[in-house]
């Protein structure tokens, strides 16, 4: 065991896990928002938009995230018109091609969390709702979202660390998170296990603290 | 498209036996995996609070950390664990181990953490009173495993192990970054040297997205077969 190794790589580790936590933090974001819509278009009746919403989220959970983020970023780039569009801006960037591949993903995974939250509403608290006048609007707003969101809090917390895990994947693309710094010192001192206690622990940790937010979140919301 | 025609001038053939070695490294993961399973699962089940703890030790720890992590671990960390242990039995030549087993070994304790996860829950929703019944009727240890909670708790488990199946097909594509040539590893080889990386990453999409496909139909039989009379 190198403990001087370990003691003097910790720092360099936690710089990194600043990325891999704005990773994070963002892609969850913009997939919170992604998984919402497709779970609206899911539940629409509309057989084509239904279809159109599963079809997604078949594909973003049936492939690996790492063939995703490389058609994102190595695959987008080859489309010549594609380069000429204000869009490049964004996706010539190996932090937003990896930023937009999670939130894909995390949007399909979260939609069909949402989408069997959704659907196991009792019908009788929205027909309560209707029959006290409420409408519609405020009947999603107020009834349907806060009890989905306390029926999905469990499997989201379990997206969330599989998310956290997932951007490990954006040292694939040549970005320096947790896991891209500890490949990296692990290649140049040959040292593995040491590297791998240091990172590991800052791993767990997060999840630890994200099992517990989820923890008290579902306390908050139960009833 | 003609670069995924078959023969020389094509990927075609050498995406297809791509595709066996990503089958045969899942495959030979989740064999590993349940190997570990088998070793961990009684360990969380103990009723010494020791073995426990060394059982949520692993399943905690693997399912916390990246899978990427582990394969680097293991990646650059293998042949200097298994030289160490040659040492001590005085080899001391260099030693390297092959791809597709370190492969397999890093996917198959990761997919062990999530299969001990599954038997145990599994064996806990398991009645009691089935337990208890064996004990009555006398049955010895082996009748009472084999043939009456193994049958039960695979029932049980199928649903949660084809998740598992899933998530251990995907990740045997994180062993590209070893060399291992499987999927994702003949498509970047081969979007290096055509300058076409759309076509063959969106192709090598198409063949997860088949595997699963294939694989879940496969699955659901298996389900349907194991839940007979319920």
């Amino acid at each position: 065991m190198d403990f001087d190794l370990m003691i003097t790589s910790f720092p360099k580790l936690l710089s990194a896990t600043v990325i891999t936590l704005k990773l994070l933090s963002a892609s969850l974001f913009f997939g919170l928002f992604i998984g919402l819509l497709f779970a609206i278009l899911r539940l629409n009746k509309n057989p084509i938009i239904n279809k159109f919403a599963y079809g997604y989220s078949y594909v973003f959970r049936g492939t690996p995230l790492l063939v995703q983020i490389f058609i994102i970023y190595f695959g987008l780039g080859q489309i010549e018109y594609f380069r000429s569009t204000f869009l490049w801006v964004v996706f010539k960037e190996p932090y937003w091609c990896a930023i937009i591949a999670f939130a894909l993903n995390t949007g399909a995974y979260t939609s069909e969390i949402l989408r069997s939250a959704f659907q196991t509403i009792k019908p009788g608290f929205i027909e309560a709702g209707k029959s006290l006048g409420i409408s519609s609007k405020i009947i999603f707003y107020k009834i349907q979202i806060p009890i989905a969101i306390k029926q999905s809090l469990p499997a989201y917390g379990n997206e969330i660390i599989l998310m956290m895990k997932g951007t490990s994947l954006a040292s694939t693309v040549t970005l320096l998170d947790l896991t891209g710094v500890a490949k990296y010192i692990i290649s140049t001192t040959f040292k593995p296990i040491e590297v791998f206690i240091v990172a590991g622990s800052i791993y767990l940790f997060m999840t630890f603290i994200i099992h517990n937010l989820i923890k008290y979140l579902e306390k908050k919301f139960s009833y | 498209m003609e670069l995924l025609y078959f023969g020389d001038n094509g990927w075609g053939d050498e995406l297809f036996i791509a595709t066996l070695m990503t089958v045969a490294v899942s495959i030979s993961a989740m064999l590993i995996g349940f190997l570990f399973a088998l070793i961990f699962t009684p360990l969380k089940l103990s009723k010494y609070k020791i073995l426990n703890l060394i059982g949520n030790f692993y399943t905690t720890v693997i399912r916390g950390v990246p899978e990427l992590l582990v394969i680097y671990l293991f990646f650059f960390g293998g042949s200097g664990a298994i030289m160490y242990v040659a040492s001590i039995f005085g080899y001391f030549e260099y030693i390297e181990i092959n791809a597709f087993i370190t492969g397999s070994f890093a996917i198959g304790i990761i997919s062990g953490a999530y299969s001990t996860e599954v038997f145990r829950g599994a064996i806990q929703s398991i009645d009691k009173g089935q337990f208890e019944a064996s004990k009555v009727l006398g049955f010895n240890k082996y009748i009472h495993f084999f043939k009456v909670i193994m049958p039960q708790m695979l029932r049980l488990a199928l649903p949660n192990l084809s998740n598992v199946w899933q998530i251990t097909l995907k990740d045997t594509s994180l062993i590209s970054v070893t060399g291992l040539v499987e999927i994702m590893r003949q498509s970047y080889i081969a979007a290096g040297s055509t300058r076409d990386p759309l076509l063959f990453y969106s192709f090598a999409a198409v063949l997860y997205l088949l595997l699963t496909f294939i694989s879940m139909k496969f699955l659901n039989r298996l389900e349907k077969n194991y839940s007979r009379g319920f």
